[in-house]
Order: structure tokens, then sequence, then C-alpha cells
């Protein structure tokens, strides 16, 4: 158990160096402060919608863009400049690694999307209970920043932009079919079945029921959703990274 | 005997081709243990199978006893690793990149601080440990991969090509601080190019090829099976023709090797006394005359000619 323990503190080591190599970068943090102020605009300008309205999308795809933003980058960057290899040679396990890569992920992408949160709390938006709110935003961060990781392991590049146009050709469609634009229960039959195999579907669809009080999937199947996701993309995750390191490295 | 390296039978195959092939030896504690080998003859390979960077096909591999496959964490917990590229984080300063490894091995905060200073002060770093690696020459660099792999005090340090492409005073530093760290009962495991350096540094050291072991001996045993390569460089005060010199029948070959003539022979006293003689009979003078060991080199290049002479 202690060695369990101590595995799961190095693997925090390994995110804080995450975070001051790839994240407390002026870009990716002027990228994670801008970007849902642009989200937001893009739903409001033009339409007559009320914010309210646009608040249960815009905490999606804040919160799957931002935690999913750097996660694919670091294998394949630190395959590239060797890192990989030093931080291998230490007493580290390879799923320390992976859950390293997870946490700080999972950090940068629940910093920033926050900042939908703080909209709700400054315009006074009634919400049906902000402390599920704030848990599924926790478990959600965490099952993206588990996707991230997971783009990230195949194919085993070392090349930063084949694995980032990769993940954009898995996220962008994702967007579309997960209730962010058009409610899932407007959806046709087709549609709806496509959805449910998305984990950002079910966190769109608890953030409209804590908001506007009306979704699809009842609470609790959407909370149980995402923690399934999360296992499911965790896992595979390092699964698919130590059936690919040997190439990796060679 | 207490082994700080057993390796039996390791086999590691990259699709068709054998890159380690059934090797077998073992490291003593306390010993400097040279890996030498033509490029692409599975030195590489080896060290990344001892640090539980890749799995071996076959056989098995202990360090300090621990099982490389069985027990990796606790395997890797002993050792410290200097790689053949450089890979500290550029983006991080010398001081970040020790704190990371140390953190990574576990270290007590306060030991890690009074390591970390002591390298770095050590090795010349001390003064830009909080610039970025990024800015550092491939001397520096090289240096901090030495500090990064003994910042954890390991048992047994793997340095693969230390000194490749360093200059000389950094490249005896590193010697230095190799030397030192084994005086203090530490083991070390050198893969090199460099024949001096092995010369200078191994208590053993093993020659691979093609994957395959072609010997283990101290360096001045492998010398010694190689007596027929021992050659005597005589300096004349005039040209000699060496038609007349090769005719002896105790010199296997003779060569110009500058403006010496070298002279290969298994016995040398009866060579030196023919070359006074000849020199006498011919009027010319000697400037000097050195009866030479062969070289490591000298072995290492007989040994990789008959492997590749006779595959098995």
């Amino acid at each position: 158990m202690s060695r369990l323990a101590e595995q799961f503190r190095r693997s925090f080591v390994i995110a804080k160096k995450n975070i001051k190599i790839y994240y407390s970068k002026g870009p990716v943090i002027i990228f994670g402060l801008v970007f849902p102020l642009f989200l937001a605009l893009a739903y409001v300008i033009g339409r007559n919608i009320p914010l309210k309205e646009v608040l249960p999308g815009l905490i999606g795809m804040t919160t799957f863009f931002t935690a999913t933003s750097v996660g694919p980058s670091i294998v394949p960057w630190e395959t590239r400049s060797k890192t990989l290899e030093r931080l291998l040679c230490c007493p580290v396990a390879l799923w320390t690694i992976i859950f390293g890569d997870m946490v700080s992920s999972f950090l940068f992408g629940l910093a920033i999307s926050i900042i939908p949160i703080i909209y709700v709390l400054t315009l006074n938006i009634e919400l049906l209970n902000f402390t599920v709110l704030l848990f599924s935003l926790i478990i959600a961060n965490f099952c993206f920043s588990a996707l991230s990781v997971l783009l990230s392991a195949y194919p085993p590049t070392d090349i930063p932009a084949t694995s980032q146009m990769l993940s954009s050709l898995v996220k962008f469609p994702l967007v579309f079919i997960s209730g962010v634009f058009i409610p899932v229960e407007q959806l046709p039959e087709w549609g709806r079945i496509i959805a449910s195999l998305s984990p950002l579907t079910y966190f769109t669809d608890l953030t409209r029921q804590l908001i506007l009080e009306k979704g699809y999937y009842p609470l609790a199947l959407d909370l149980l959703m995402i923690v399934i996701f999360t296992v499911i993309f965790s896992l595979a995750a390092i699964k698919l990274h130590e059936k690919t390191l040997t190439k990796r490295l060679t | 005997m207490e082994l700080a390296i057993k390796v039996q039978n390791l086999t590691k195959n990259f699709e068709d081709v054998t890159a380690v092939d059934h090797i077998n030896f073992e490291v003593k504690k306390g010993e400097i243990f040279g890996f030498l080998g033509p490029n692409g003859a599975g030195k590489t390979t080896t060290i990344r199978i001892l640090t539980g960077l890749l799995k071996p096909d076959e056989g098995t591999a202990s360090i300090v006893g621990y099982d490389v496959l069985r027990n990796p964490i606790e395997a890797k917990q002993c050792i410290g690793v200097v790689p053949e590229v450089s890979n500290a984080y550029i983006d991080l300063s010398a001081w970040e990149n020790l704190n990371l490894i140390g953190k990574l091995y576990g270290v007590s905060t306060h030991r890690l601080q009074e390591n970390a200073t002591k390298l770095l002060k050590d090795f010349g770093l001390y003064e830009v440990k909080n610039k970025l690696v990024r800015g550092f020459s491939k001397g520096m660099k090289q240096k901090l991969l030495l500090c990064m792999a003994l910042v954890n005090d390991p048992e047994v340090l793997f340095l693969d090509e230390p000194t490749s492409g360093l200059d000389v005073e950094s490249a005896r530093l590193l010697r230095e601080k190799v030397t030192q760290y084994n005086k203090e009962g530490n083991t070390v495991f050198l893969s090199t190019h460099n024949m001096e350096e092995a010369n200078q540094l191994c208590h053993r050291t093993a020659i691979i090829n093609h994957g395959k072991i072609a010997a283990i001996d101290t360096p001045e045993n492998l010398r010694v099976q190689s007596m027929e390569l021992q050659h005597i460089e005589v300096l004349f005060d005039k040209q000699v023709n060496l038609e007349e010199i090769s005719k002896h029948p105790n010199i296997n070959e003779a060569s110009f090797a500058g403006n010496r003539v070298r002279v290969y022979t298994a016995n040398p006293s009866a060579v030196i006394e023919f070359l006074v003689d000849f020199a006498k009979r011919k009027g010319i003078r000697i400037l000097s005359l050195n009866t030479m060991m062969p070289s490591l080199e000298d072995v290492f290049i007989k040994l990789i000619k008959e492997k590749e002479a006779s595959p098995v």
C-alpha cells in the first residue's frame, strides 16, 4: 500500500513538472482565459438566446477543450526530447507517468472551467445544486484529461503536431454529437444512440439539468456515466501506452 | 562474491534483427565494468534492458539482486543513468532538474538539498544552478546529467558514452568523478567507444559484437591474450627498405607508422637484436626504439575482425 502511495506521490511530482513546462506558458494561459469568452460570444452574437440557456453548453465546451488541450502533446514531445526515457529510468511505473500527465491536464482544465462557473455566480443564476455542479465539474475534468492522454497513445509518434491533429479529429465531432448545440431530446433516434457514446453528452446533460432544470437522462445516470468513461479512458490510456512503449522508444 | 549486475541468456529481437543474442555476464559490486563494441553491436540495447526501458525477449537480468522484469521499481531505485543523448529538461533549471529526479527517487527534501548543492558545486555548476538548461553547453549538460544520475546516491551507475564529444577538460573531470564514485564502493557500468578510457577506468571489460559477447576479461589479460599484436616501433636516421626487415622469421608484419617502422612480433627480444644488427650492417643509427604492448584498441579490432570472419 505504501508503495502504491509512493507512486501516486511521484505522479504529482510529474504533474508539477508538466505544469511548469507545458501549462505555465503565456500563450497557454491566455488561450485558457480567452477561450471561454470567445465561446460565449460565438453562442450569443446574432442569436436571441438568454445567457442562462448558453451556460450549459459553454461549461461543457470550456471543460472539454481546456482539459484536452495540452494532454495529447506531452508524451510525443517527451519522446522527441528523450525526457520520457529519463522518466522511465527513474523508479516510477509507466502508469505513474500517465497518471501524472492526467493530473496536470486535470488541474489546468479545472482552473479554466471555473471561469464559466464564476459567470453563473456573478449573474446570480439559480442552480438546482451547486455542490453537484462542482463535483461533476471535477469528475468531468478528470474524464476529459484521461481522454487527452489516451489520444496521445496511438500512433506512438514523437511529433506533437501529429498527435494534436488526430486529437482534433476526435474532439470536434464529439462536440457536435454531444448535445452541446442541440439538446439530446431534440436529436433523432440514431443521433441519440451516437450521443450516448460520448462522455460530453452526459456532462452537458447534467449541467442543463442543474441550470435549466431540463435534461434527457436522470442526474445519477449522468454522473455514473462520466465516472464509467473516466475509468475506461484511464485504463485504456495506461494499457495502450504500455503496448506502444517499445515502438515509441526504438 | 556480491553481484551488482547479473545477466543470463539475455536476448532482444527487433523484428528480424537480433540486437542482443543470449549474452551472459556478471558485474561484481565495487567494479568498473567496461562494455565495448562497434556501433550497432548491442551495447545501448543491453543498457536499455538493464535500466528498465526495454523488456528482453528471453533471459533474465538483475540489479543488486532485483530482477529487472519482476521488480523493476526496486531495481531502478538502486541505479543512476547517464544516457547517450542528453535528456535533461531544457525548460527547467539545473536545480529544478536535480529536484525533479531526486523527488522521483523519493529522496528526502533535506538530503536532496544537500546532495544537489554538493554535486553542483563539485561539477562547477552551482553558479548557474538557476539558469535554464536550454542555454547550457554540451559539457555543462553532460555534467548535469552525471549530477542527476548521482543525486539519489545510487549503488550502480550506468554510463552510456559519457565523454563522447566532450572537451578534454570536461572529459577528464567526468572520469575523475566516476573514479571517485567507484572508490566509495559503488559499481559502474560503462559503455564506451573510447578504448583509452576503458583501459584507464575499467577493472574488467566485455567486448560485444553483433549482439554476442566476444570476450570478457581485465584489459591487461585481454592484451596478454593477444601477444601476437605486440609490436616494436623504431626510428632510424635514414629511410630503410621494409622488405629487408620483413624477411626476418620472427617478424609477422612490418609497416611504416609516420616516420617510424612498426614491426609486429611474438618475440620482441630476438627482433630487437636483429634490428640493432641490421642498423650496424647498413651503417644507420637508431634514434629511438620502443616495445609496445598491444593496446585495448588492437585487441578490440582483432576480436571484431575474428568474429566477422567466422560469424556463428
